[in-house]
């Protein structure tokens, strides 16, 4: 079975918001931030390892710039990931949703040969939850999002798929795009002797030009979507703490205010 | 040259009914779009599932488009693909909304993609834009730290909205409207998947989480699935439903069904207890239209607290009991 993965290279989405500056509509990490693969494209990486386990077959890392994004995709591979592409090139700058989905469709079409193709349901920084969708669309493939666990039965995968009440069990057929959720599986952390051979390893970077991508479909000039203004929304403190000897004293204190309240 | 985009459409829920409180939303949103770039507002619904139409006229849609196909039935990504590609199209509107619930995070997405065009998901607000221009979309990044202010250049403008995040409609009784069928023929070739089953975790009975007044909600701060019993204790003592962080949904302590937050529920109680949660601006975009926020927690630089009106600072495991006590004392179920 052969899956691909990709995964966004991120800031870390759970440094204060002080450490965030905006900088004309852009949203500008302090120096000392370091970066990681998003919130569930880890977990993405973790399910393909797993079915692959199961099933054989190879995973392959991808993407999308900048040229940083080479140490999550070296840390993917110290996870067990068999190769990694990095896609790179200034024509993907500024890139939205669909000129990301745009790229990354074609380095899949290009790697060829592919069942499964796994994303994170949404990317830790922009929270969109949409390039799973364009990566479906562009390759004519059926998608599933959110997805809590995925079996290959021999000739469909099983997805079960999140919804209000609980999960819907979706059969699925190769090849297709499952956008995986938290709950998919807990990530691995990478061996030794992954690290090891992921620092020797050789990630291959493909440009517009190896895509044949015309740039005017993607970067600034692909756009479908513009931010206009970035700020940062204010929450104002006003806890009132309740105190006293022992929990009953602060539970009966809590009862009292909240009745004077009228909440209960 | 292609005629001009005009008009609102609605996709409505159908797990959600015609009197819904998600459709009174989406809605009420394409209401007041409608009136202010005076252009008609058209409500979709897929399925049978959604039987009067009733409501729907009266919560401010011009026009009810059934659409009308067995694999509609219940949601199917590939059949709905199918079916709105073309009703799309022939309508030709400005703006599509939908609830950002679970269906519509497959499908708004999903649709922008075929039909070629962009989409904002999880908005908490919009404007008309100046002069007729795009609409002005407001999304949260960075789980909720910062807001961004996005357009879409292309049509129809999709927009999926967060629950909770938009005054409902006020329905004008006996305003109607017209209704319609649209029966299409989605290529079989392209519905490449199929729900098999649906199964349900969340109670089937008491309060839904989304409707409830009150709701108790565990963290990770509780230790462990032996002590859950002590938030829904306090839940049970209050009537309440009972949430969840993701750290405790995603550990299997509780469905997923319960978890609050960015990917998980938005909920409006007029009351919210969270018990050893602390706080990350994603679990607090599911309960920021809630009234008032109590917070349990030991640690007294929990970001919880900031959000808090009263805040408790201890240990959950000595607090829950104590207070479970002091509200059935309260209440008189003592
Ligand atoms: C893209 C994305 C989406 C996400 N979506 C969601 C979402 O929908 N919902 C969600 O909840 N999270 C979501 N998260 C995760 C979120 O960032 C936090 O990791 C998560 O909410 C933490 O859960 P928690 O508060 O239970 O755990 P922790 O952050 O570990 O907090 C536990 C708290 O318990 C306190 N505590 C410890 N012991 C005790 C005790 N004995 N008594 C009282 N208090 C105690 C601690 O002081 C601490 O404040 C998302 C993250 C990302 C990146």
């Amino acid at each position: 079975m052969n899956i691909v993965v990709c995964i966004k290279y991120v800031p870390d989405w759970e440094a204060p918001a002080s450490q965030f500056r905006i900088e004309d509509s852009r949203l500008v990490p302090a120096p000392g931030i370091a970066y990681r693969i998003s919130d569930t494209d880890d977990e993405a990486i973790e399910a393909a390892l797993q079915l692959k386990e199961k099933h054989g077959g190879r995973v392959t890392a991808i993407s999308l710039g900048p040229a940083s994004a080479r140490d999550g995709l070296k840390h993917a591979l110290a996870m067990g990931c068999d190769q990694a592409v990095l896609l790179d090139d200034p024509a993907f700058e500024d890139s939205d949703a669909a000129g990301t989905a745009a790229v990354l469709a074609a380095a899949i079409r290009k790697l060829g040969d592919v069942d499964l193709i796994l994303t994170g349901r949404q990317a830790a920084d922009w929270d969109q939850g949409q390039v799973h969708a364009g990566i479906a669309e562009f390759l004519g493939l059926p998608a599933v999002i959110p997805a809590r666990h995925i079996e290959w039965t021999g000739s469909e995968f099983i997805v079960h798929r999140i919804y209000e009440e609980g999960y819907e069990e979706i059969a699925v057929k190769p090849p297709c795009v499952v956008a995986c959720s938290n709950e998919i599986a807990e990530p691995r952390y990478p061996t030794l002797r992954g690290i090891m051979a992921a620092s020797r390893a050789q990630i291959p970077v493909w440009t517009a030009a190896d895509l044949g991508i015309d740039p005017g479909r993607v970067g600034r000039a692909g756009r479908r979507t513009r931010v206009l203004r970035l700020y940062a929304p204010q929450v104002e403190a006003k806890c009132e703490f309740i105190e006293g000897e022992n929990p009953e004293e602060i539970a009966a204190k809590l009862v009292q205010r909240l009745r004077e309240e009228k909440l209960l | 040259m292609t005629a001009e985009a005009r008009g609102i459409v609605a996709i409505i829920e159908p797990a959600d009914g015609p009197a819904g409180a998600l459709t009174a939303e989406v809605l009420g949103v394409a209401r007041r779009l409608g009136n202010d770039l005076n252009e008609p507002v058209t409500a979709v619904v897929l399925g049978e599932t959604v039987a009067e139409v009733g409501p729907l006229w009266e919560f401010g849609a011009d026009k009810v488009i059934r659409v009308v196909h067995p694999l509609l039935a219940e949601f199917n990504l590939d059949a709905a693909l199918g079916a709105l590609e073309p009703l799309i199209r022939r309508e030709n509107p400005n703006v599509v909304l939908m609830a950002h619930t679970f269906q519509g995070r497959a499908l708004g997405p999903a649709l922008a993609f075929r039909l070629q065009t962009g989409v904002a998901t999880d908005c908490v607000d919009l404007r008309p834009g100046a002069g007729g221009g795009s609409l002005v979309l407001t999304r949260s990044i960075l789980g909720g730290n910062f807001r961004a202010e996005v357009v879409i250049d292309t049509r129809p403008q999709i927009v999926t909205l967060r629950p909770k995040a938009f005054p409902p409609a006020e329905p004008t009784p006996g305003r109607t409207g017209t209704v319609e069928e649209f029966r299409p023929e989605p290529d079989p070739v392209r519905v490449r998947q199929e729900v098999r089953r649906r199964i349900q975790e969340a109670a089937a009975e008491g309060v839904r989480l989304e409707d409830a007044r009150i709701v108790v909600a565990g963290g990770r701060g509780l230790g462990g699935p032996e002590n859950w019993h002590l938030v829904e204790e306090l839940a049970s003592a209050l009537g309440a439903a009972v949430g969840a962080s993701r750290a405790v949904t995603d550990a299997g302590w509780v469905p997923t069904s319960l978890q609050i937050g960015l990917t998980g529920k938005t909920i409006s109680p007029d009351l919210y207890i969270a018990v050893g949660i602390s706080g990350a601006v994603q679990h607090m975009a599911g309960v920021s239209a809630a009234k008032t926020i109590v917070a349990i927690n030991k640690d007294p630089d929990a970001t919880i607290f900031r959000y808090a009106r009263f805040g408790v600072v201890g240990d959950a495991k000595q607090i829950l009991p104590a207070l479970t006590r002091e509200i059935k004392k309260a209440l008189g179920k003592a």
